[in-house]
């Protein structure tokens, strides 16, 4: 059997679309997941309740579906998106439900004295969030926040089923105009597992960067 | 209708189409069922020989399981659907997907067993070879009856997990939940309601398992 080289140009076209879904996925993720978590965390009732719907309603319902009701059912309400927005939104929304409950325990796990301190000196609340709270809670959050950028990143082969071209598309496409099997879902399952260790390599040193005040500090 | 502007939700269709697609949902749960029943073994099977005092057994183990985790679901089981033909092994779509979804899914439980496993205090191990215990017998007798029930919720939440990844099945032909849905689309032109009963459906369900799992957890505590 011949090196597989051949069919990397395509496979790697189809990288390219991953990246870029993986990219705009966490793009939509992280502020999503920031919203929904510190709602849910609010003095107010409804902003409360607001998170609760979209963190169920994400988190209760799989991933496909949502990417195909967004794709072929909400055009018939007169809302018509791309696939690539489809995706993104979709894809960064579901990430986001669950990084909500990230957020939300990392947020509550800081003790209540900070923000107590926080006031005593005078902060205004957002001041207290920003550079009290959440500087505190980020350590806690990036470990299971890089395991769900990872999720997304596997998530994105979903795509494929609306049309988009992405990497497991390309290799499908691949395999019936080709027949090798074999080689071809063994190459896209070896790049997508390369692109996982890069992105939880890069998780890692981000981690003991954020972290790295704590050493100072104590 | 089809191909026009807005569309308004036909409530008598959606009561028509309704028996179809709980048809349907019993294909899915029964591919969730056998799928975890999968999982559930060889997750334990993972978790033991990742504590074989044998290298050789040892890391490849852990890097399987490594591989599993970082692919995604959908390759693996087009891997399954396309590669295991060509070896022989010719198998149905549904087992194909079933056996998909367990090893997709066993590389996470084998992570929960063993959270489980290692929460096991080393005297018990210790006990076990003062006895003269046979590692077979350690493991049946001593380890597993301990490590087991505080991880039964974490399992629990990857019971619901692999419910909510079923739908990719559809890829390859399985007519669970949501190929049937599509089916139904393609059919009448009309993807809304098949859709959306299929999302509510999915609702429910994994938010009621997720009340149950709520409830495991304050019974058998967290690992």
């Amino acid at each position: 059997m011949p090196p597989p080289f051949d069919l990397l140009p395509p496979l790697l076209d189809g990288a390219r679309v991953t990246l870029v879904l993986t990219a705009g996925g966490i793009a939509v993720a992280g502020p999503a997941a920031l919203t929904g978590g510190l709602a849910r965390l609010s003095r107010r009732r409804w902003l409360r309740a607001a998170s609760l719907v979209y963190v169920d309603l994400f988190r209760g319902t799989s991933a496909l579906v949502q990417l195909f009701w967004a794709y072929f059912a909400l055009p018939l309400l007169g809302i018509r998106l791309g696939a690539m927005t489809v995706g993104i939104l979709v894809l960064g929304l579901n990430i986001g439900a669950y990084g909500a409950e990230v957020v939300r325990g990392a947020v509550r796990a800081v003790p209540q004295v900070q923000r107590e301190a926080g006031r005593a000196l005078g902060f205004s609340d957002r001041q207290i969030l920003w550079r009290v709270v959440l500087p505190q809670a980020l350590p806690a959050m990036l470990p299971p926040l890089g395991n769900l950028s990872i999720e997304l990143l596997k998530s994105t082969a979903l795509v494929s089923l609306i049309t988009l071209a992405d990497l497991t598309f390309q290799g499908q496409a691949l395999r019936a105009a080709t027949l090798r099997s074999t080689e071809i879902f063994a190459l896209v399952l070896l790049l997508y597992f390369l692109t996982a260790q890069t992105m939880s390599w890069g998780m890692r040193r981000l981690e003991s960067r954020v972290g790295r005040w704590r050493a100072v500090a104590r | 209708m089809a191909g026009g502007g807005k569309v308004t939700f036909d409530w008598a269709y959606t009561l028509d189409i309704l028996p179809a697609l709980l048809n349907a949902l019993v294909v899915t749960i029964q591919a969730t069922l056998a799928g975890m029943a999968l999982a559930l073994i060889l997750g334990l099977l993972w978790a033991v020989l990742r504590r074989s005092p044998q290298p050789a057994v040892r890391l490849p183990a852990a890097g399987l399981v490594a591989f599993i985790r970082s692919t995604p679901l959908l390759v693996q089981i087009y891997f399954l659907f396309f590669v295991l033909p060509g070896a022989g092994v010719v198998l149905s779509p549904f087992l194909t997907g079933v056996i998909a979804l367990g090893l997709h899914y066993s590389a996470y439980t084998a992570e929960v067993y063993r959270a489980g496993i290692e929460a096991v205090p080393k005297g018990q191990w210790e006990a076990a070879r003062a006895l003269n215990l046979s590692p077979g017998h350690t493991w049946r007798a001593v380890i597993l009856p301990q490590a087991l029930p505080p991880v039964i919720p974490a399992l629990g939440n990857y019971l619901v997990a692999m419910f909510k990844d079923s739908p990719l099945l559809a890829a390859i032909t399985v007519t669970e939940l949501l190929q049937t849905a599509k089916l139904i689309g393609a059919e009448t032109f009309r993807y809304l309601e098949p859709l959306t009963l299929v999302g509510i459906l999915f609702l429910i369900i994994s938010l009621l398992a997720s009340r149950l799992v709520h409830h495991l957890e304050r019974r058998y505590g967290t690992v």
